[in-house]
């Protein structure tokens, strides 16, 4: 056993997207300990729902993060809803899924490709974001937006989706579908891949829970845990709804139920674009919520839970406003996968758990 | 075996047309409902202020007295918020980017007084605000 020595890994490092600092206590080429360090993006968000109101703040709710904006301006809007009682239209519930739905395949390309170009197979991360673009040309067809929609209001959506464009969403997705396929064939049976990631960080499901670790990281442990299948809005008229799991906990489980994960979102947007009800798509809502109260509010990002509290204080400006985010709750998991690991796989155990800093940190 | 597959989709690419566009000799296609940037139909306008209350940037500003309505495209976040708000569908969005400028400056939309009439400023050519003119500004809010 050689002298311990540590080695720092971030803030700036070619698998990060955005900064995180880990300390690697190594001995000889073994990482014996990770000792992570946030605070570099740190923004203050969550403070300005003071100088915001609550339907300005949805703005800033979906500016935390660029892969997430969908997903927290709609966590925050039901949220906000919840507090005050307002019930959405249908219609405004499906076209939200859809397009929280459209993000999940954006975000896990985007994660995709990052994860090849890591194994260093430059190709597949071209045709990962090649089938992203796809995604984001629906985006900004539908929305006027690519990243930043700004389509969620309280009470409802800013904008309907007429019947033509759902067939060309679905027309799309089913031409992805048939490149996506390869992919994931490609990444799934590929020897240099498989020599990468199986085997490689594993999280028991015991560790997993005790960690309290969420999204398709836990999911890969064999934790059948996503908010989806609680069946709220539109979720709820799904004929058939599983979580993705697999049972080995390692870096190729994780890749494994991100891959499949894509599918499933497939499948959600072409059954609720054939279920859609006719109607409005948003409700006006006048006055403000009441002193004193409170609403939570969960919602499945593409990368887990996140949990979002609200207090009201009968002014139009919200008490307090908080967000969990799915990586503050990885973090501890990743720190855990990473020791024993080989100084060599720390790139890909990090990637594997898809760490977004911005959400974590707002 | 895996890579060969995928191969086979890459060799396929050499033959199809290419994903990415020459830009800015090419440009995409534009569609309708791009956010842009906010243009103001002055006609119908009654400078009632509900943009200015809405913008969550605080980036429009309403002038009564002297009948401006007067938006900083720089700090306009395309939100559309104003849009949706306007009482009088007077506010839209173009689906054309504002172009990239050395200066920063306001588009001031002077808007015609119905009891008073007057020729207003076409809405294609609004008013540049230059920051870089403090007495400007200064006018501005006042």
């Amino acid at each position: 056993m050689g002298k311990s020595t540590i080695i720092p890994f971030g803030p700036q490092h070619p698998v990060l997207p955005e900064p995180l600092h880990l300390d690697l206590v190594v001995e000889d080429e073994t990482v014996i300990d990770c000792i992570p360090q946030i605070g570099f993006v740190h923004r203050g968000l969550e403070k300005l729902v003071e100088t915001r109101d609550y339907n300005q703040f949805i703005y800033v709710a979906e500016r935390i993060c660029g892969i997430c904006a969908m997903g927290h301006s709609l966590g925050y809007a039901e949220t906000v809803e919840a507090l005050m009682g307002v019930e959405v239209p249908r219609r405004a519930e499906y076209l939200r899924v859809i397009w929280h739905e459209l993000s999940r395949i954006h975000s896990h390309l985007l994660w995709l490709g990052l994860a090849a170009d890591a194994f260093g197979f430059e190709s597949m991360f071209m045709h990962c974001w090649r089938l992203r673009e796809r995604v984001l040309d629906i985006f900004e067809k539908t929305t006027g937006g690519r990243v930043i929609l700004s389509v969620v209001r309280v009470g409802g959506v800013n904008r309907d989706i007429d019947d033509a464009m759902l067939r060309e969403i679905v027309s799309v997705l089913d031409g992805i579908k048939g490149d996506y396929a390869k992919i994931m064939n490609t990444l799934l049976t590929d020897t240099s891949v498989k020599n990468r990631t199986v085997g490689v960080g594993v999280i028991s499901k015991e560790a997993a829970l005790d960690l309290s670790m969420v999204g398709p990281f836990s999911r890969a442990s064999d934790v059948p845990y996503d908010v989806r299948s609680f069946g709220r809005g539109a979720y709820g008229d799904l004929s058939d709804f599983q979580p993705v799991t697999d049972a080995q906990g390692d870096c190729f489980a994780r890749v494994k139920v991100r891959c499949l994960e894509v599918l499933q979102s497939i499948e959600i947007i072409k059954e609720l674009a054939a279920k859609i009800p006719a109607g409005d798509i948003s409700v006006a809502v006048k006055g403000a919520p009441a002193e004193g109260a409170q609403a939570s509010n969960v919602l499945e990002q593409p990368r887990g839970e996140c949990y979002y509290y609200a207090r009201g204080n009968g002014t139009k400006y919200l008490e307090r406003m908080r967000m969990r985010t799915p990586t503050s709750q990885n973090l501890a998991g990743m720190a855990t996968a990473l020791k024993g690991c080989d100084l060599a796989d720390v790139n890909m155990i990090v990637l594997t758990i898809d760490p977004c800093i911005s959400c974590t940190e707002r | 075996m895996g890579s060969f597959k995928l191969g086979g989709m890459t060799f396929g690419s050499l033959f199809k047309k290419p994903e990415t566009t020459l830009y800015p000799v090419e440009t995409k296609p534009v569609p309708a409902g791009l956010k842009g940037h906010i243009h103001n139909d002055v006609e119908k306008c009654i400078l009632c202020g509900i943009c200015a209350k809405t913008c969550p940037c605080h980036t429009i500003t309403v002038d009564k007295k002297n009948r401006k309505w007067a938006i900083d495209p720089f700090m306009c976040i395309q939100c559309s918020s104003c849009v949706y708000a306007c009482p009088k569908d007077c506010l839209r969005m173009l689906p054309t980017c504002t172009p990239v400028s050395a200066s920063q400056f306001c588009n001031v939309f002077e808007v015609p007084d119905p009891k008073n009439p007057k020729p207003a400023v076409t809405p294609s050519s609004p008013v540049k605000w230059d920051f870089s003119e403090p007495d400007q500004l200064g006018q501005l809010e006042k």
